[in-house]
């Protein structure tokens, strides 16, 4: 036999094990009604996939494992669903929670299981999810679920399978008969679970000496295979998973970290047969050994139970006398929980039913002060100092508490039970644990928001700092250009600009007699405008019925925009009169729409404009501040994904580093630009200015130039290259499932719609205009249509030369004005829709923000330079 | 129908801290009769007169601070203080030395501090020091054992002694030097000279008359202690071994400028009665097993060293309460290693 190490401290409680072994393993009869509650393990809670008034059978699902570590829950009887609400967990809060419950039909019809004879030639993957559907959760009471424990990290090889036969909690015996009745298919569970681990290089079952028909049934059934059974001197809290291991293999748990950090898998006696089973039979998790004993019950023995059983049932079917009990305990009379009411069910983890009378667990003794004698300490198989942490736990001195290693105490109670005081040592530790475990979380969070709060306060007083030089080289342009000018016209030549002007009537006329849509064709729009929007919902509401969790909430929020549109495009076609006039005002205006502020491509246009001409340093700025919103808003959502213990923690992690790295990236290239930029500035600053004036007076011209439908061209021919961009981008995201695919998804969405819009307009300009097919537009010459409406035209070319006339005579003050105007305009409407962003949290909120801010700052700007122009 | 909601673990050992209060008690009888036997009822009337003494003050101070007198009596520590100090002072000291030693203790070493288990000082040894500073006639008269009694003289009976206690007068033909005092005074002669010619030795097994025997009933009663696991051994048994080793060290060989041997440090004076009863005191002592080991070594020092250099002839009481202040330091840098971790971490780590 292997050495065997010990562990510190410990107790030896009385065993009480003898009064459940007397009678051989029981049944109850049926429950009329059963309860299965969603969370009977560690993890999310189960989803129910039954409805209300259902039949069901016994062994049928009942409810889907939600996530990764999360297990699945089966009826265990025959019967209707006879209602999904909360009821009373079995759960040491005593508090409700969500629960199917069934009415027994007494027929007891299974559900057919899928028995499988030669198991071991299944892929481990194939093993695992049988497992995994089988709901199977750890059942020597911390539930956690089987398949998540047996499919550890590839980088983490599994040397070490224990067992655990060790049942350390005095009066439980539910192993221990387990282990003498299928002592077979234990070994067989092993083997399986060794086989699904690959076999490690230790399989041992660990059970304490006082046991011997178990050892004995093991040792018998083990014979010829590779599995060692051990047994060790009987020592409360042998059997805790720490402690096992620490028996058995002299290795420790490092702090914090799992058994499979260190190459071991631990699993329970009863687990393994219920993995076997569900493996080789393909029974679910329906049933477990419970062990009810106690003086207050007449019968006290080991009862083979279905899960959802109530508790008051088995009280019952064992002659309990309720006046003689005072407490009544589900679990071993260590770590077991007191039940206030006894309607809670039997679940995966129910490994005992206590109740003692009076007599056997007399009321707790008065406590006393703590003398510090130190039995505690003796007695702590963590090695923990309890007297110290009780002290300060009741000073409330978490730091210290945090010092002394509270968070690695296993709660196994053996302090309290020494405790010559009588002090509840365990609750004091488990308040202040729940309390640090809080504190930490409102600290990550705290934390989180003063780094934002800095981050913004720097990056304000940086942007400043920059608009102030860039207002200073712009007031210097502009002194020059008045120079310039004033020269001009002390030479006596004349403005330039008056070939660009006749450029400018001679579009606006074209583009007046093209934009004529008639009637017949608005309407169309219109209702291919209700249309789209109308599958798009439909689109949106079958998304939204598959997805689950964020997913969902977001799609929601996009399918009540999307109700909205859909309603604004109805309301639009309901209100459609044709009226030509209205149709020329918009005919004429429409030179000016680069600059319309209605026009939602246009302003986009112009933001992407803006965007272009940012100095590469502002542009990473940017780019940096709205990627630490996207991370702070990631990081929140990891933060709470861990409090949930939500199977998404893992994907949210990638997430998270993801963004990191690019933050890093781009703070990375922002520093390699900022140092250069200083030194740089001030000469091209001119130079760039002068730059840019040209630039933007070519660029009108051109503009001008430009017929509506071929802007109309240019922008779809943008919008395919970024909609192409995004689809790539998207496949990506969608490939390594990073949690940006739904904000990817929606840009992607809002684009088509764009596109969708363009296209609409261009084709009321020109049916034929070959943008409307996927193609990238060519040069393509299309005739204008012919103007339906030639009085509304030669209004529109009046107007059209009025304007031009009045901009070529405006003298640089006016057009300053005239520019402030419309910024003014611009920023009313940009902080319209940060405020509707803010109300509906949109995910571009920030970059809303920043929008604001640049208008505000360039209204600003455009002042200050209207103000020295003056003076 | 509702059940008690309560908190696991649900099963708890028999016993309370009275309990546990009453085994020291128990396990001073052995050194308690030995002193009897050798110095005669005084020491009996000493613990009696104190534990009365100790249990009137804790009742009346609990009384002021509004606190319940009958649960805080059941837990005995008052009579533990009592019966300490009565075993440490004098046999027939005066009764108001007795009475002024147990309410300082009770009440300043002990109330003061907040009561049961807040006590930073071991209270028993704080009546002691406060005696022996003030009262130092009356302290340091030691009755001289049945050994070194003059032919025909017999010790003192209860009644002549409950009347040297309570109405005074000359006992010079009772009191003598103690073998600790004797060594202490010892310039001239060589420590065989020493032993030959001072009664006190002469007379005795191997430490001093009647005190070898008192200090072996103390160890009897501290091993019973260690038995019913009461304490752990780490602290006594440091203490022990230190002052062993130094007294090997500074033996010389048994010169008139030795510093005593082995023996008489561990069987002199209240060396078991410190190690066993007084330095295990859990409230006022380090923590730790480790803790525990640092805390029993500094005592085990701090005795010798005050015995042999400094002004006193014994000097556990002294001891104890410097190490009393160390305590808490100790604690902060000896937290044991716990499951898991790779190393021991500091109390005070999440201060720097």
């Amino acid at each position: 036999m292997r050495k065997i190490w010990s562990i510190p401290g410990g107790i030896h409680p009385e065993e009480n094990k003898s009064q459940s072994l007397q009678l051989p393993l029981g049944e109850v009869a049926l429950p009329s009604e059963l309860i299965f509650p969603l969370s009977q393990h560690i993890g999310a809670p189960a989803k129910p996939i039954v409805t209300v008034g259902e039949r069901v059978l016994a062994g049928q699902k009942i409810a889907d494992a939600k996530g990764m570590i999360s297990a699945a829950v089966h009826a265990s009887t025959s019967g209707t669903v006879t209602a999904i609400e909360d009821r009373t967990l079995p759960h040491p809060s005593g508090l409700s929670g969500p629960c199917i419950v069934l009415a027994a039909d007494g027929k007891d019809e299974f559900a057919a299981f899928e028995a499988c004879e030669d198991y071991l030639s299944l892929d481990k993957a194939v093993l695992v999810q049988k497992i995994r559907e089988a709901g199977i959760a750890g059942m020597g009471g911390a539930g956690f679920p089987t398949a998540v424990k047996l499919s550890p990290r590839a980088n983490q090889p599994i040397d070490t399978l224990i067992i655990n036969g060790t049942e350390c909690e005095p009066y439980i015996t539910a192993d221990d008969i387990l282990m003498q009745t299928q002592a077979e298919d234990i070994i067989k569970g092993t083997l399986l679970l060794a086989h699904i681990l690959s076999q490690p290089g230790r399989i041992v079952i660990g059970i304490e000496d006082n046991k011997p028909l178990a050892i004995a049934a093991i040792t018998q059934a083990a014979e010829g295979t590779p599995v060692e059974v051990v047994s060790f001197p009987t020592k409360y809290p042998s059997g805790g998973e720490k402690q096992l291991i620490q028996i058995l293999t002299g290795k420790e748990v490092p702090s914090g970290a799992l058994p499979s950090s260190i190459g071991i898998v631990l699993q329970n006696v009863g687990t393994t047969v219920a993995a076997y089973e569900a493996v080789r039979f393909g029974k679910p998790l329906i049933e477990r050994i419970t062990t009810v004993v106690g003086e207050a019950l007449a019968t006290q023995r080991n009862i083979r139970v279905r899960l959802g059983t109530p508790i008051h049932h088995v009280l019952a079917e064992h002659g309990f006398a309720e006046k003689k009990a005072m407490r009544l305990i589900v679990g071993g009379p260590m770590m077991g929980y007191a039940l206030e009411q006894d309607d809670v069910p039997v679940v995966k983890t129910t490994n005992c039913i206590l109740a003692p009378t009076k007599k056997e667990m007399p009321p707790p003794r008065p406590t006393q002060a703590c003398i510090r004698c130190g039995m505690c300490a003796e007695a702590c198989p963590a090695s923990l100092l309890p007297q110290q942490m009780y002290w300060y736990a009741a000073a409330e001195e978490y730091d210290r508490l945090e010092a002394q290693n509270i968070m690695d105490c296993i709660e196994c109670g053996a302090c309290s039970y020494v405790c010559p005081s009588n002090i509840p040592l365990v609750q004091y530790y488990r308040a202040a644990k729940g309390t640090m475990r809080q504190m930490a979380i409102d600290k990550e969070k705290s934390d989180r928001s003063r780094k934002r709060f800095e981050f913004r306060q720097e990056r304000i007083a940086k942007a400043e700092a920059e608009k102030e030089a860039k207002r200073l080289a712009r007031k210097k342009a502009a002194e020059l250009a008045k120079q310039k000018q004033e020269a001009d016209k002390a030479a006596g030549v004349q403005p330039s600009g008056h070939t660009a002007k006749a450029d400018i009537v001679a579009t606006a006329m074209a583009s007046a007699k093209a934009k004529q849509a008639t009637p017949e064709e608005q309407k169309a729009k219109l209702e291919r405008a209700v249309t789209s929007a109308e599958g798009r919902l439909e689109k949106l509401q079958q998304r939204h019925s598959d997805a689950d969790g964020d997913m969902k909430e977001r799609l929601a929020a996009q399918i009540k925009q999307a109700e909205l549109k859909l309603q604004e495009a109805k309301d639009k076609l309901a209100h459609f009169t044709p009226v030509p006039t209205a149709i020329t005002t918009v005919a004429a205006d429409a030179p000016a729409a680069t600059a319309d502020p209605n026009d939602p491509v246009a302003v986009a246009i112009a933001r992407a404009q803006a965007k272009m001409t940012m100095a590469p340093d502002e542009k990473l700025q940017a780019n940096i501040v709205s990627l630490t919103g996207r991370l702070a808003k990631a990081e929140e959502k990891l933060a709470a994904a861990k409090a949930e213990n939500s199977d998404k923690v893992d994907a949210l992690q990638t997430g998270v580093d993801k963004l990191k790295e690019k933050i890093a990236s781009a703070e990375q290239e922002l520093a390699e630009l900022t140092p250069s930029a200083p030194t740089a500035t001030p000469a091209p600053e001119q130079d760039a200015a002068a730059a840019a004036i040209e630039r933007a007076k070519a660029k009108a011209a051109a503009q001008a130039n430009l017929s509506p439908e071929d802007k109309l061209r240019d922008q779809l021919t943008s919008i395919n290259g970024r909609l192409e961009k995004a689809r790539i981008k998207l496949e990506q995201a969608q490939a390594e499932n990073t949690d940006t695919v739904a904000a990817l998804q929606l840009g992607l969405d809002k684009m088509l719609a764009k596109q969708d819009k363009l296209r609409d307009e261009l084709r009321a300009l020109n049916p034929n205009a070959p943008e409307l097919t996927d193609q990238p537009a060519t040069a393509a010459e299309v005739a204008p249509q012919p103007a339906p409406t030639v009085d509304a035209a030669t209004a529109a070319i009046e107007k059209a030369k009025a304007k031009a006339d009045a901009l070529a005579s405006m003298s640089p003050e006016d057009k300053l004005r005239d520019q402030i105007a419309s910024l003014e305009t611009r920023l009313d409407k940009a902080k319209q829709r940060l405020a509707k962003a803010e109300a509906e949290d949109d995910p571009n909120l920030d970059a809303f923000k920043a929008g604001v801010e640049k208008t505000e700052a360039k209204l600003q700007q455009t002042k200050q330079q209207l103000v020295t122009s003056n003076s | 129908m509702a059940f008690m909601k309560m908190t696991s673990p649900h099963a708890t050992r028999a016993g309370d801290t009275g309990d546990v209060m009453k085994q020291v008690i128990l396990a001073c009888v052995p050194g308690l009769i030995a002193l009897s036997y050798f110095f005669g009822p005084g020491s009996l009337i000493n613990v009696i007169l104190a534990s009365a003494t100790a249990i009137a003050c804790e009742a009346g101070v609990l009384k002021l601070r509004n606190r319940p007198i009958d649960f805080f009596l059941k837990d005995y520590s008052a009579v533990v203080t009592g019966v300490l100090l009565g075993l440490a002072l004098p046999p027939y000291c005066p009764w108001w030395v007795v009475v002024v030693g147990t309410a300082c203790a009770i009440i300043l070493a002990k109330h003061l501090y907040g009561g049961m288990g807040y006590n930073p000082f071991n209270p028993a040894m704080v009546g002691y020091v406060i005696l022996l500073i003030s009262f130092p006639v009356e302290m340091t008269q030691w009755a001289v054992p049945r050994t070194m009694l003059a032919e025909g003289q017999d010790l003192l009976g209860p009644l002549s002694a409950l009347q040297q206690i309570f109405l005074g007068g000359a006992i010079d033909a009772y009191t003598g030097a103690t073998p600790l005092d004797v060594f202490k005074h010892n310039d001239s002669q060589l420590v065989q000279h020493l032993y030959a010619s001072e009664p006190i030795f002469s007379t005795a097994r191997w430490a001093g008359a009647g005190w070898e025997w008192v200090n072996l009933g103390f160890l009897l009663g501290g091993a019973y202690l260690l038995y019913r696991k009461i304490f752990t051994w780490h602290t006594p048994v440091s203490m022990l071994v230190t002052l062993f080793l130094l007294s090997v060290v500074f033996y010389d060989g048994g010169s008139s400028h030795s510093g005593g041997s082995p023996l008489l440090h561990l069987l002199s004076g209240a060396t078991m009665l410190g190690a066993f009863f007084i330095a295990t005191d859990p409230v006022s002592s380090a923590v730790s097993t480790k803790g525990r080991l640092f805390y029993g070594a500094g005592i085990g020092i701090l005795v010798y060293v005050i015995r042999v250099w400094g002004n006193y002839p014994d000097a556990v009481a002294f001891a104890v309460l410097l190490m009393n202040f160390a305590a808490p330091f100790i604690d902060y840098y000896t937290l044991p290693r716990t499951y898991g971790h790779d190393k021991a971490r500091r109390a005070t780590e999440k201060e720097d």
